[in-house]
């Protein structure tokens, strides 16, 4: 076979080089679109809701008037509903992902389970509302309230939990495991000084991005029953008349930042799209917050962090 | 074939099978470990000394599938009836590559008193020392205690592993190819480690490398495709083995 010729490797070199850049302009329009979605979906809710942006919004109850209706019983509901569902969540994912990585013997039952785990962050949300309408509202007799909430919210999240624990578990080198065992450390030590912590940056990171998406569910929620319409916060503990205990605003009716919001598209008062833009660039700026916390953990755990 | 004093036994295998699932890796082994002496392991890649080497301190019991058969006498080290942790407590280790954990360098050194209950400050402060300074290490790491043990030189690294093995007075210290990840001056001061343990403590020692084998070790076995060929004073499997396997290899004929 003959050499190619100066001109034909150029020719060859040409023809790649058009298709490196054909995928490239591809690439960067397909980028820019999906950049572009949110950009303007956050900026129409702000050029919307932006006369919504006093401390009063924050501060008032929900209203029949538009201008006068705020987010304090939503928010504060959001941030308690949360507050369950770590709780919850957290301890069962962390355990159930710490059992299956270094306790659970490999055979067909755990490759069950964890077929299984994986299916479970694909069920919809909405059989997981009916589910806990069942179970914790009408059997354990919680009610419709923000404990019942934080539960069902912490069903939904607790296979990413458990997925993003089992990860970072993966992650820590055999070396270290085996360093810990050398010694004469039991399993559970060997969890506790170093598997435990060592993957506490990855679970955290897991158990934020679980509860920025619960944060943001509706169907769940409506299905067990959160008000829409609600002017009064849950008691604080040790307050009122007779003094509420503890943990009594765990049983209050409640109502969080996505009801309210669906509560307020669907008034036919145009007045109250202002509200739910308003609603609904606060509800985004909770959910890109708690990613921003996500990252700092992340970066500064994983800086003491190294093998 | 010992021909003066004949050292003490400290533990022995006897007819030592084991297997990886179906894959048996090591097969009839018997060879004798004397006590406070070094006895070097040495064969191509995939001979099974290592493998051999971590059923000393029951480390295959970790995963799944492995099995064993016949024994390790004397400290009883794989009767059935012996916790694998009651073994790794009196039989240390230290790895290929060096395994600091990612904590201080004294917690490192602590680690081990710390999983047997000790928590006393003072007594953990001086096992710690005596550690460090048994493992040549301590004047270089006397002023940073506190200090993260994965940002130390790979040399340092591989010490502090050793003084981790040697906080918690092992009667046996198992050295998997200790030099292979470290530069030659590291390696030396490794070796010349061996050399002042051996006083205090028996060590086996898996190595790639026949000067290393040598130089440090009192005894030597040569295993090749899962078997013990040949077992001997280290001098006499240099100067004179008695298995041609032996003498190709040692020769560099193969491996």
């Amino acid at each position: 076979m003959k050499a190619l010729t100066t001109e034909e490797i150029r020719a060859v070199i040409a023809r790649g080089k058009l298709r490196d850049n054909l995928f490239k302009a591809l690439g960067i329009f397909c980028l820019s679109f999906a950049l572009l979605v949110i950009v303007a979906l956050i900026a129409d809710m702000v050029i919307k809701g932006s006369e919504r942006f006093t401390l009063d919004f924050f501060l008032n109850f929900a209203s029949r008037r538009a201008t006068q209706a705020g987010i304090l019983s939503a928010w504060v509901g959001s941030l308690l509903v949360m507050f369950v569902t770590a709780l919850a969540a957290v301890p069962l994912g962390v355990a159930a992902g710490l059992y299956l990585e270094e306790y659970a013997k490999r055979n067909w039952i755990t490759t069950v389970i964890e077929i299984n785990i994986t299916n479970l962050a694909a069920v919809p949300s909405i059989v997981y509302g009916l589910l806990a309408l069942g179970i914790f509202v009408y059997q354990f007799g919680f009610g419709q309230s923000i404990l019942s909430a934080g539960l069902t919210l912490a069903l939904l999240i607790l296979p990413i939990i458990i997925v993003s624990t089992r990860e970072a578990i993966r992650a820590i080198p055999a070396m270290i495991r085996e360093g810990s065992m050398a010694v004469g450390a039991t399993r559970w030590q060997t969890c506790r000084y170093h598997i435990v912590p060592y993957a506490m940056p990855g679970i955290l990171t897991g158990v934020i991005i679980g509860l920025a998406r619960a944060i943001g569910e509706t169907a769940p929620i409506i299905t067990i029953g959160a008000l829409t319409f609600i002017a009064f916060l849950p008691p604080a503990p040790f307050a009122g008349e007779p003094a509420a205990g503890l943990f009594d605003w765990v049983m209050a009716p409640f109502t969080v930042m996505p009801i309210q919001i669906f509560n307020w598209t669907s008034r036919p008062d145009p007045a109250f799209e202002v509200n739910a833009a308003a609603a609904g660039f606060v509800l985004m700026a909770m959910v890109l917050s708690m990613n921003a916390v996500a990252i700092y953990l992340r970066y500064k755990m994983r800086k003491n962090i190294k093998w | 074939m010992q021909s003066q004093e004949t050292p003490t036994l400290k533990a022995e295998a006897r007819n030592l099978n084991f297997f990886y699932g179906q894959m048996q890796a090591l097969k009839k082994i018997n060879m004798p470990v004397y006590d406070k002496k070094v006895t070097a392991l040495i064969g191509p890649s995939g001979c099974g000394k290592s493998t051999y080497l971590r059923s000393f301190n029951r480390m295959h019991d970790l995963y799944p599938g492995n099995r064993y058969e016949g024994e390790i006498r004397n400290t009883n080290l794989l009767a059935a009836d012996v916790d694998p942790i009651e073994v790794r407590m009196r039989v240390g280790m230290v790895f290929q590559k060096p395994n600091p954990f990612p904590k201080s360098i004294f917690e490192n050194v602590a680690y081990g008193l710390r999983v047997r209950g000790e928590n006393n400050r003072r007594v953990l402060d001086d096992k710690v020392e005596r550690a460090l300074r048994d493992a040549a290490i301590w004047e270089e790491v006397k002023d940073r205690l506190p200090e993260q043990a994965p940002n130390l030189s790979g040399g340092q690294q591989q010490r502090l592993c050793i003084a981790r093995a040697l906080a918690t007075d092992p009667e046996l210290l198992l050295f998997d190819e200790p030099t292979s990840a470290l530069d030659p001056i590291a390696t030396a001061a490794i070796e010349e480690l061996i050399h002042d343990l051996k006083k205090r403590v028996t060590i086996l020692i898996v190595t790639h490398n026949m000067q290393q084998a040598a130089r440090v070790s009192d005894y030597t076995a040569y295993m090749f495709l899962g078997e013990m060929i040949e077992f001997g004073k280290t001098d006499e499997i240099f100067i004179k083995p008695k298995d041609k396997r032996t003498e190709d290899y040692i020769t560099g004929r193969m491996g």
